[in-house]
C-alpha cells in the first residue's frame, strides 16, 4: 500500500515468524484485514457511500478464502457490529445515515471482523469529540482484551497515549527517537523531543500560554545532516550537527537516539 | 421513495414539456417565410406558369392548415393538438401526415443510435476508468489517452473521412443509405445483414467521436474517487483488485455518467442530424433537416415535440433510478 515515491528501504517487519517485507503483493493482500487490520483516521469518509455497512464488513471476508457460507459471514458481521456496541439495524444502513462516532465504530467492526492479531489504529479518534473519543477508545480496549490482539495506536495526543498504551515509541521525521514503557517515558523522557511533547500537554487549571515546539518539521526529502532534530533541539551540541545518534538501550527496555546520553 | 418525491418529479416533467413546447411553437414562427406559398410556387414553376388566382389558392391552403388565424389562436390550437398527440399533416409532403413520416424515420434512428450510444458509453466509461486506475497496464495509462484526440473532431468530419477511405477508396462498405436500394425490403436474414453493413460506418463515426467524452468524464471522476479515504481503507481491507475497481472505484465514479447517459438517450430521438445527413441515413435527423429547410411547421413541431417528451421522460426515469444508485439521494425527498 506504499505509494511511490515511498518505498521500504530496508529492515524487517515480523509478524510471528513471517517477514512481511518478503511477501508478494497477493500474499500481503491475504494478510491484510485477516491478520493485520487498520482502523482509519478519517472515519467520516472511510466507508463506501454506496454500500450498506454489513456488506462492507462481509466483502472483506469474501476475498480472504475463509471457507464460510454466506449465512456464517452474516453472523460474523453481526457479531462484529455487536462487539462495537452498534445496533444490528446499523448493518442494513448506509454510511450517510450514521453519526461520526457510529461510522468510527463501523470501521472498527470492519477491522475486527476476522479477529486479526494486530490492529493498527491510525489516530482513530482525531475526528471525534472528546466524549465519543473516550467511548471509542474504551471499545477498542475492551476488544483488545477479548481477542488478545496487539493494538498499535498512532497519534499526537500524549494524554491519550498515557491512558491507553503500555509501550510507546516516539518518532520524529521518519526515525525512532525513543522507545520504552509508558511509565519510563513519562517519568524519565530521554529524548528532548519527547520531553517537549510531554511539556506541550495543557494542564487543567493552568491558564497560561501553551508550550509548543518552535520551528517546523524538516522536509523528508531534505533532512538536516546528523540528528534529524538538531534544528529545533534546545540542547543541541556540535556533534548533533554532523553525526547521526545511535538508537540504543539506556536502561532495560528503554531506548533512545540522542547524543546527550552518550558518555 | 416517497409519494411527494414522485409527484414533484412528475410536475417538473410537465413543466419542462410545456415550456419547451412553447419555445418550439414560437421559434419557427419568427421567420417571415411562408412555407405554403413556397411549396405552391415550386409546384407552379414546375408546370411553367403561375395560375390565375394563385394568391387565393395560398389563402385557402393557409385556412386549411389554420395559418390564417392570429398567432395566439394558433398557439392554443397547437397546444391542444400536442396535448392530444394530434400532430397533423406535413406541409412539404402533403397529404402525408406527420406521424406517418416520423413513424417511417424513427426506427432507423432509434436502432442505429441506441446501439451506438450504448456501445460508446460502455466503451468510453470502461476506457476512462482503466485510464485513471493506478494499477492499469502501461497501454491504458499512456497509449489509450492519445486516442482521445478523436473526441475533439466533429462526427461528420470523421464520417466524411470514413466514407472517403472505407467506402469510396477501398470500397469495403456502402457509401450511405440504410439498405441497398436494389434490395427489396423483405424481413429476412440477408436484408438484416445489409442493414448491418450500412450501419457500420455511421455507427463508427458516432462511436469514435463520442466515446472520448465518456472516457474523459469517467477518468476525472475516477481520479477524484481514488483519492477518497474509503479507497485507502478498502485496500487495507485486503480486497481483491477487481472488487476495489468495480465495487468501490467504478461504482462511485459512475454516478454522474449515468445522468449523462440518460440525457444522451433522449437526444437519440432527435437523431444525429449531421451524421445522418452525411450518410443519407433515412432517420429522424435527416427528416428534421428537410423539415427545417422547407419550413414545414407541423413536421418540425412533431419531431421536436417527440424529442421534448423523450427528454422529459428520460430525466424522469433517471430521477427514479438515481436513488437506487446513490442511496444519499433518496433522503432528499423525505
Amino acid at each position: 500500500m506504499i505509494k511511490t515515491p515511498g518505498r521500504i528501504s530496508g529492515g524487517q517487519i515480523l509478524l510471528g515468524d513471517t517477514d512481511l517485507t518478503k511477501l508478494s503483493e497477493e500474499e500481503m493482500r491475504q494478510v491484510r484485514a485477516s491478520q493485520i487490520s487498520m482502523v482509519p483516521q478519517g472515519a467520516i469518509n472511510s466507508l463506501n457511500p454506496v454500500m450498506r455497512v454489513r456488506d462492507q464488513i462481509i466483502d472483506s471476508m469474501l476475498d480472504h478464502n475463509l471457507g464460510l457460507s454466506k449465512a456464517e459471514m452474516i453472523e460474523r458481521a453481526n457479531a462484529a457490529l455487536e462487539a462495537v456496541e452498534l445496533n444490528l439495524k446499523v448493518g442494513r444502513m448506509y454510511p450517510h445515515e450514521l453519526s461520526g462516532g457510529m461510522k468510527q465504530r463501523a470501521c472498527i467492526a470492519i477491522s475486527i471482523a476476522m479477529s486479526p492479531q494486530v490492529i493498527i489504529a491510525d489516530e482513530p479518534t482525531s475526528a471525534l469529540d472528546v466524549v465519543t473519543q473516550r467511548q471509542v477508545m474504551q471499545t477498542i480496549g475492551r476488544l483488545q482484551e477479548r481477542m488478545g490482539s496487539a493494538v498499535i495506536l498512532i497519534g499526537h495526543d500524549m494524554g491519550l497515549m498515557a491512558q491507553f498504551v503500555n509501550r510507546m515509541a516516539v518518532m520524529y521525521a521518519g526515525s525512532l527517537a525513543e522507545l520504552g514503557s509508558v511509565q519510563d517515558i513519562f517519568t524519565h523522557p530521554l529524548h528532548p523531543y519527547t520531553q517537549m511533547l510531554i511539556e506541550s500537554l495543557p494542564v487543567l487549571g493552568n491558564r497560561g500560554v501553551f508550550k509548543g515546539i518552535p520551528g517546523i518539521t524538516p522536509l523528508l526529502r531534505d533532512l538536516p545532516p546528523g540528528c534529524v532534530f538538531n534544528t529545533r533541539c534546545p540542547h543541541v551540541m556540535d556533534v548533533c550537527r554532523h553525526k547521526t545518534p545511535v538508537f540504543k538501550e539506556y536502561t532495560p527496555g528503554h531506548w533512545a537516539a540522542c547524543h546527550l546520553h552518550e558518555k | 421513495m416517497s409519494l411527494s418525491y414522485l409527484l414533484r418529479r412528475i410536475l417538473l416533467v410537465f413543466l419542462i414539456i410545456w415550456s419547451a413546447a412553447t419555445l418550439n411553437f414560437f421559434i419557427p414562427k419568427l421567420t417571415p417565410r411562408n412555407p405554403l406559398r413556397e411549396k405552391l410556387l415550386e409546384q407552379a414553376s414546375r408546370s411553367g406558369y403561375i395560375p390565375p388566382g394563385f394568391n387565393e389558392m395560398v389563402k385557402s391552403y393557409e385556412k386549411k392548415f389554420g395559418l390564417d388565424q392570429p398567432v395566439w389562436k394558433q398557439y392554443l390550437t397547437y397546444m391542444n393538438d400536442m396535448a392530444h398527440f394530434n400532430l397533423g399533416y406535413s406541409i412539404s409532403n402533403f397529404p402525408k401526415t406527420v406521424p406517418e413520416l416520423i413513424g417511417q424515420a424513427i426506427w432507423w434512428t432509434i436502432g442505429l443510435l441506441t446501439a451506438t450510444t450504448l456501445i460508446s458509453f460502455f466503451l468510453g466509461t470502461l476506457l476512462g476508468a482503466l485510464m485513471a486506475w493506478s494499477r492499469s497496464s502501461f497501454i491504458f495509462r499512456q497509449v489509450v489517452p492519445s486516442l482521445l484526440v478523436l473526441g475533439a473532431v466533429p462526427p461528420f468530419i470523421v464520417g466524411l473521412l470514413l466514407i472517403y477511405l472505407v467506402a469510396f477508396k477501398w470500397q469495403l462498405l456502402p457509401l450511405g443509405g440504410a439498405y441497398d436500394t436494389t434490395n427489396l425490403p423483405t424481413w429476412d436474414f440477408s436484408f438484416f445483414l445489409d442493414i448491418l453493413k450500412h450501419s457500420i460506418l455511421p455507427a463508427l463515426a458516432f462511436i469514435l467521436t463520442t466515446a472520448g467524452g465518456w472516457a474523459i468524464g469517467m477518468r476525472g471522476m475516477m481520479v477524484t474517487v481514488q483519492g477518497e479515504d474509503y479507497m485507502t481503507f478498502a485496500e487495507a481491507k485486503g480486497l481483491k483488485n477487481w472488487r476495489l475497481f468495480y465495487r468501490y472505484a467504478v461504482r462511485n465514479a459512475l454516478l454522474p455518467q449515468i445522468t449523462g447517459l440518460a440525457i444522451s438517450f433522449s437526444y437519440i430521438v432527435g437523431g444525429s442530424v449531421l451524421v445522418e445527413s452525411v450518410f443519407r441515413y433515412p432517420g429522424l435527423g435527416s427528416l428534421l433537416a428537410t423539415a427545417i429547410r422547407q419550413l414545414d411547421y407541423f413536421l418540425i413541431y412533431g419531431i421536436v415535440f417527440i424529442l421534448i417528451v423523450a427528454i422529459g421522460i428520460a430525466m424522469f426515469i433517471v430521477d427514479l433510478i438515481y436513488p437506487l444508485l446513490d442511496p444519499r439521494i433518496a433522503y432528499e425527498g423525505k
